[in-house]
């Protein structure tokens, strides 16, 4: 006989279970809304389940040195890797870290440019990680002479 | 409905250079507005590119993507003439999907 505390206890990870395997329809795309909310660039790395980042040249970061206007920091991030499977974009100083995160199959380069918001001047690290878990990072520091994230 | 895309794919050798100017606020949510009030966050959270209706790159975004985003990526293996579309997926669960053929 079960007691309903247990009931709930197996409805709870049930649940859980589900969030992870991307059938809630919320969770279609399984967008990991913990690694978006770090406010860290270790605790974004960390949400996504990839090991403690080594620097290596390897990946490239692309950037402007100044940037006149926060709202619209144009941003690339590369790799020379083989095995790649995302490269992150992050920015240290912002709210939450992560901007984006690019899924890498093998019929795309792992080079990618966007264009980012940051608050302030900050470092800004491209973040490849790789199919064994691995993660390897460039990064290169951006001023910025006016913020994009506020009012 | 947002308005479409922009997308161009470009081809050199085997690869096609694809770069995609979407049309969107991408509000934050740390922005206030003119009473003092936050504004939520209303952004592009999902991207997803095809290639003659394989996908190959698939995105996930925060709120720190500028207004109006840009996307630049690169497909392997395209010739011509091959198909490639972009979907997006905002918070509020707009989505849109446009299409253009390389060249």
């Amino acid at each position: 006989m079960q007691t309903r505390r247990e009931t709930l206890k197996h409805s709870a990870i049930v649940a859980g279970l589900l969030a992870t395997t991307g059938l809630f329809p919320q969770y279609a795309f399984a967008y990991n809304k913990g690694a978006f909310e770090a406010k860290s660039v270790a605790d974004a790395i960390k949400a996504l389940g990839a090991g403690a980042p080594v620097e290596s040249k390897d990946v490239t970061i692309g950037g402007p040195d100044i940037a006149e206007n926060g709202a619209v920091v144009p941003l690339t991030a590369s790799t020379t890797l083989a095995g790649v499977k995302h490269i992150l974009l992050l920015v240290e100083k912002n709210p939450s870290a992560l901007v984006a995160q690019f899924n890498v199959t093998d019929s795309v380069e792992p080079n990618f440019a966007t264009r980012s918001k940051m608050g302030q001047s900050s470092d800004v690290y491209a973040v490849a990680i790789m199919n064994d878990g691995k993660a390897f990072f460039a990064k290169k520091e951006v001023k910025v002479t006016l913020g994009g994230c506020g009012g | 409905m947002a308005d479409p895309m922009r997308i161009r794919a470009q081809i050199a050798g085997d690869k096609a250079t694809v770069r995609v100017l979407m049309s969107h606020e991408m509000e934050s949510g740390q922005r206030k507005d003119a009473a003092g009030k936050l504004v939520p966050a209303m952004h592009i959270t999902e991207v997803s590119a095809s290639h003659n209706g394989k996908v190959v790159l698939t995105a996930d975004w925060g709120s720190a993507v500028s207004k109006n985003p840009f996307l630049q990526f690169t497909v392997k293996g395209a010739k011509a003439g091959d198909k490639i579309a972009v979907t997006w997926k905002d918070t509020k669960g707009d989505t849109r999907t446009d299409e253009a053929t390389a060249a």
